[in-house]
């Protein structure tokens, strides 16, 4: 098992997930996130003082699948949440221990 | 005379004011100021006709009902606030600030003679400028004579109403529109195009030399701002997200708290705009107006209750306050027209419509994301017909025809159809032009790239909600060493 980390754009979030939820993979974690990658931070000015945004919102997407599924839904992210421009996000990859589906205690890809 | 004796004297006598010890010329010199203020006030208070009095209770009047018409801005803010997303609130204070500042200037230098100024049937074209020195400015609006007041309290009383009709276009174009386009259009809206129709229906147009009857602007004011609403949102376009994939897709409000707070203070200062419109207290009954206003707002949000209830499963608290708005823009042209049960009637029929009006709206994929379309164009329309309806033989002796079921027959219906068709229709047509030029010309609609950003970032480099949108992330940047934000 692997979970999947997609950080990405608010706004291509829905398109993300109808592709995600359309192949079958139903179970996502979503949180509203802020960071800084190769799209710098921008200056904006505050009745008169310069002030620098460093950290961007972002979408943090969590999805955890079998191994085998990995490589599709991490191209059906990229397909979905591109726009070409700097700041479209990043993807990493972590191996997942164990799962467990709290209510019937399943256990590994039985759970997700 | 004996006041001002005994304050000249004390002011000689003590001329120690704080701990300043003052040549006695100084409090001499003061003593003389305020006798000169005084003395014609106290003089004239000894001559004061009756018709003086009834002058300054209708300025009193007057004043305080533009007052209240101002505060609508203040709910108009806020409910287009509350009713749109949180990175959006700053650009819709500054359109608000917008509407009030170049629409008073607008409307101050050519939309008020275009207006009430003596011309022909179609404009008034004298007035320019309006100067509280120029003794002629009282000749040049002869529309305006009936009113027993200043040319300048006038002024007030009109000037808040033009910025009214703007106003209402910023709700329905909110998101996405740029704010250089929307001053132009505040510019053309406040000095030609709700002047037209004002002087049409107000200021000795054809409208009323045929006796249409519109008391404070259902059609003036608010078909005007409505039309006006939907041709901006149809031609700007909706929101990104908006209809996607043939969906209609949900794009809450950041705050019902404030929509409803809007709501609430637009009611409030609804009680100014119609029975202000009496342009005068004396002698009239104008609390009667707040009664059939009162009764016809709170007959809207019944209507509107009932109805979303049955549509939604759930009383939807934004359709409550579009319910209120619907019944007092409906009242709005019948109020000194109709009796209190007519008023109900009006009311509940506007909370009906507007509901199945913003669904409808929705249907044509015209992005209107406070309703603004369905309140003041649909329900504007409504209440003018409705006086064609409802208005009563005794009420109406003065100024037109009884409605068709006080046995007036459809004359008066028709009168008004034909003043809300013209009125839509010139509306339309020129705000199409003007929404057209703006977007060939400086551009209508901010980038996709701004739209996502939000307005209040990409338009004005600051956040309504810094600390809810962009969190801790202020920053100082490296590269202004440090002393730029505190």
């Amino acid at each position: 098992m692997k979970k999947v980390e997609a950080v990405i754009r608010h706004e291509m979030l829905d398109s993300v997930r109808d592709a995600l939820d359309k192949a079958g993979f139903h179970g996502l974690t979503i949180s509203e996130v802020r960071g800084a990658g190769t799209q710098r931070g921008y200056t904006e000015r505050y009745r008169g003082a310069k002030a620098t945004i460093v950290f961007r919102p972002k979408i943090k997407l969590e999805v955890v699948v079998a191994d085998e599924n990995v490589d599709q839904v991490i191209s059906m992210i990229c397909d979905n949440a591109t726009t070409g421009e700097v700041g479209d996000g990043k993807i990493f990859v972590v191996p997942v221990e164990d799962a467990v589906r709290i209510r019937t205690r399943q256990t590994g890809v039985d759970a997700l | 005379m004996k006041t001002l004796g005994y304050a000249s004297i004390r002011l000689i006598k003590t001329p120690k004011i704080g701990r300043l010890r003052y040549p006695s010329w100084v409090a001499a010199l003061l003593g003389a100021v305020l006798g000169s203020l005084l003395l014609p006030a106290i003089a004239d208070a000894q001559e004061l006709s009756l018709a003086d009095i009834e002058k300054a209770v209708d300025t009193v009047w007057v004043v305080a009902a533009g007052a209240l018409v101002f505060l609508m801005h203040l709910g108009f803010t806020i409910l287009e606030a509350g009713f749109t997303r949180m990175k959006n609130a700053a650009n819709i204070c500054a359109k608000n600030m917008m509407n009030m500042a170049v629409g008073l200037i607008a409307y101050w230098a050519v939309g008020f003679p275009f207006m009430f100024g003596d011309g022909n049937t179609f404009l008034g074209y004298s007035g320019w400028f309006l100067s509280v020195n120029d003794t002629g400015a009282a000749g040049s609006f002869s529309s305006l004579d009936w009113a027993g007041l200043d040319m300048s309290a006038k002024w007030f009383f009109q000037v808040v109403f033009a910025s009214t009709a703007a106003t209402i276009v910023s709700g329905a174009m909110a998101e996405r529109t740029k704010f250089l386009g929307y001053i132009f259009y505040v510019v053309a809206l406040t000095a030609f195009i709700y002047p037209v129709v004002g002087h049409w229906v107000w200021g000795g147009g054809w409208l009323g030399d045929i006796e249409f009857m519109d008391f404070a602007g259902s059609t003036v004011v608010h078909t005007v701002g409505g039309v006006a609403a939907f041709v901006g949102a149809a031609v700007v376009g909706p929101r990104i997200g908006k209809y996607t994939n043939g969906r209609l897709n949900v794009l809450p409000g950041h705050s019902m708290t404030l929509a409803i707070a809007g709501v609430l203070v637009l009611w409030f200062g609804w009680f100014g705009f119609n029975a202000g419109s009496t342009m005068k207290a004396a002698g009239v009954d104008f609390a009667a107006i707040i009664l059939t206003t009162n009764l016809a707002a709170a007959a809207g949000v019944m209507g509107a209750l009932v109805l979303s209830w049955i549509i939604e499963r759930k009383p939807d608290v934004g359709m409550l306050g579009n319910g209120a708005l619907a019944g007092l823009v409906a009242i709005t042209a019948g109020c000194a027209f109709v009796d209190s049960w007519a008023a109900l009637v009006i009311g509940v029929i506007a909370g009906v419509i507007v509901v199945l009006s913003v669904l409808a709206v929705d249907r044509l994929r015209v992005d209107d994301p406070v309703g603004a379309v369905s309140v003041h164009a649909v329900c504007g329309i409504w209440g003018t017909l409705a006086v064609g309806l409802f208005a009563t033989p005794a009420q109406t002796a003065e100024f037109g025809r009884a409605g068709l079921f006080y046995g007036g027959g459809f004359t008066q219906l028709g009168v008004q159809a034909l003043g809300s068709v013209s009125t839509v229709a010139w509306v339309a047509l020129t705000c199409v032009m003007v929404f057209y030029s703006i977007k060939w010309t400086l551009g209508l609609r901010v980038s996709r790239r701004d739209e996502i950003d939000g307005l209040d970032i990409s338009e004005h480099g600051m956040w309504g909600y810094p600390e809810s949108v962009a969190g801790s992330t202020y920053a100082t940047s490296p590269a202004n060493g440090g002393s730029g934000s505190s």
